[in-house]
């Protein structure tokens, strides 16, 4: 009897051992490691606040042939005004050897929170876009992106 | 570096209250600290790390620029005009270096 008890223990023990070893095994590199380093980015950026999902027109191509020259164009609906618009906006890269690509300061001023520029990409991945409005509120987005050769060198 | 030179592309004649778009190209290699020469050697960081706009003095538009930003780096933004002006643009590099240029615009 007693025998029995301790042997069923150790048998669930055993499964127990080798669901978390295989998790902690295999999903590391696929799901959490290499995938996160943006949204590590954006909590630091929030400082822990998040963002809210939003949409934003954010263009990038489907599949950038060239990772060297991705272009990349955002508009952000806001009226603009001295007490409601958008003050910053970052371009994160989850793929890339360093999340920030591109830190923009936008002012009323502008009229419209609408930029555009070119970034490099070192392989297929989620790009993100974090924009903060004059009242602390964080607004995202993000765009996969195909890309068949990279553009980071090495 | 008498090769860096940028280039803005401003509406000459723009009307109040218009959104306009403002284009603007510096040939610069953007050198991300990761590429190597011929030789094997990294060739070491060297890129633009800031953008700014100004109009009649006032900081109206600035960018931070990363290693993941490409060659000649290029830069559209809008603008709502208010008044006839000076824009006046600046991009600073690793070194310290500061490229300038200033385009008119006038109200019709």
């Amino acid at each position: 009897m007693k025998l029995k008890k301790l042997r069923k223990i150790s048998r669930r023990n055993a499964l127990l051992l080798i669901a978390g070893f295989t998790g902690t095994a295999i999903f590391p590199s696929i799901s959490f490691a290499q995938s996160s380093q943006a949204l590590d980015r954006i909590n630091e950026i929030t400082k822990g606040l998040g963002a809210t999902e939003s949409d934003i027109y954010f263009d990038l191509p489907d599949i950038a042939e060239n990772g060297n020259q991705v272009k990349v164009t955002f508009e952000i609906d806001s009226p603009m005004t001295e007490t409601d618009h958008i003050k910053t906006v970052y371009i994160l890269a989850d793929g890339n050897p360093s999340p920030n690509v591109a830190k923009f300061s936008f002012t009323p001023e502008m009229g419209s929170c609408s930029a555009a520029t070119r970034m490099r990409l070192s392989k297929t991945q989620n790009v993100y876009l974090l924009a903060e409005n004059n009242n602390g509120q964080f607004l995202m987005t993000n765009a996969k992106v195909k890309v068949t050769i990279g553009g980071c060198g090495g | 570096m008498s090769s860096i030179k940028p280039r803005v592309k401003v509406p000459k004649e723009v009307s109040i209250d218009e959104i306009i778009e403002i284009k603007t190209l510096i040939r610069h290699p953007m050198h991300s600290g990761r590429m190597k020469d011929n030789n094997g050697q990294i060739i070491p960081r060297q890129i633009i790390n800031s953008f700014s706009a100004k109009f009649n003095g006032k900081e109206v538009f600035q960018m931070d620029l990363e290693p993941s930003i490409s060659t000649n780096p290029f830069i559209v933004f809008q603008y709502k005009v208010k008044e006839s002006g000076t824009f006046d643009f600046e991009w600073i590099d690793d070194n310290g270096e500061k490229y300038y240029i200033s385009k008119e615009m006038t109200v019709s």
